[in-house]
C-alpha cells in the first residue's frame, strides 16, 4: 500500500518548492551562524570534571 | 568520519546545529539556549542509550524537539496567535521573476506553528528523509509527510502565494482541474 502512494506521489519538484527549500536553509544557516556562547563548552567541562572525580 | 573513544566526546561537536534547530523551533535566542543546555544535559546522562554509530546530530535534535514540546504541553503556555499579531497584509507580493524574498520569507516563517517550523527545518533545511523525520517527531512516516506538504501550503498561504495545493496533492494540479470540470470520478 505505501509502495503505491510512494509511486504516485513522488512527481518532480517544482521550482517553487525548491526556492522554499532553498530558503530553508538560508533559515537555518542563520541561525548556524549566530556566535555560540561559551556556557555549552564550560557546561561540558564542568561535567567532564564531575566524571573524573568519581 | 571521525570516531571518539567516548561518545559524550561527541557532544560538542553537534551543539552549533542544535542551538541553530533550537533557534528554529523557538525564534528566540534565550529560549533557544535553555533548551540547549537541558538537550545537553540529558544528552551525557543518557549517552549509554545512544547507539554508537548511529547518527548523533538526529538522535541530540529528538531529545531536544522532546523537551521543547514536552516543556510547553506541560506550562500550557498557548502563544498568542501569532495571526493575530500580524494581522492584514504585511507581506509583499512575489517580485514579478516568481521568486520569494527572503525578508518575507523569514516573516512567514516565524508565524508558522512550531511543529510546521519543526518539520520544514527537518526535512527542508536538513535534509533529513521523512522516515528519518517521522522517528525524530515520534509520529507515522506519512503523518511527517503530510505535515511537511501541509507546513508548505500555509508558508505560500502567508506569502500570499496560492501555489499551496500543489503539495497537497499527489497528483498534478492539471490533473485535479480536468477531473473536477469534467465531474469524472476514478473507478
Amino acid at each position: 500500500m505505501t509502495t503505491k502512494t510512494d509511486m504516485a506521489e513522488n512527481p518532480p519538484k517544482s521550482s517553487l518548492r525548491k526556492d522554499i527549500d532553498e530558503n530553508l536553509k538560508r533559515v537555518f544557516q542563520d541561525a548556524l551562524q549566530e556566535e555560540v556562547p561559551d556556557r555549552f563548552k564550560q557546561l561540558l567541562e564542568q561535567l567532564r570534571a564531575k566524571e573524573g572525580k568519581k | 568520519m571521525t570516531s571518539f573513544a567516548d561518545p559524550r566526546d561527541e557532544l560538542a561537536v553537534h551543539i552549533p546545529s542544535l542551538r541553530a534547530f533550537a533557534i528554529s523551533l523557538t525564534r528566540n535566542v534565550a529560549e533557544a539556549d535553555d533548551l540547549v543546555q537541558d538537550t545537553i544535559l540529558k544528552g551525557w546522562s543518557n549517552i549509554e542509550k545512544y547507539t554508537i554509530g548511529t547518527d548523533m546530530r538526529a538522535w541530540l535534535f529528538t531529545i531536544l524537539r522532546n523537551t521543547f514540546f514536552s516543556a510547553r504541553r506541560k506550562t500550557r503556555r498557548e502563544v498568542a496567535d501569532p495571526d493575530g499579531i500580524h494581522a492584514g497584509s504585511l507581506f509583499e507580493k512575489p517580485a514579478h521573476d516568481g521568486r520569494l524574498a527572503f525578508t518575507d520569507f523569514q516573516r512567514a516563517f516565524d508565524r508558522l506553528s512550531a511543529e510546521h517550523r519543526e518539520v520544514l527545518i527537518l526535512v527542508g533545511a536538513n535534509g533529513y528523509s521523512y522516515e528519518e523525520a517521522a522517528e525524530m517527531m515520534g509520529v507515522a512516516t506519512g503523518t511527517a509527510k503530510s505535515r511537511a506538504n501541509r507546513a508548505r501550503a500555509r508558508l505560500c498561504e502567508l506569502l500570499g502565494m496560492e501555489a499551496g495545493e500543489d503539495f497537497l496533492s499527489g497528483h498534478s494540479g492539471a490533473t485535479l482541474a480536468v477531473m473536477g470540470r469534467s465531474g469524472i470520478q476514478a473507478a
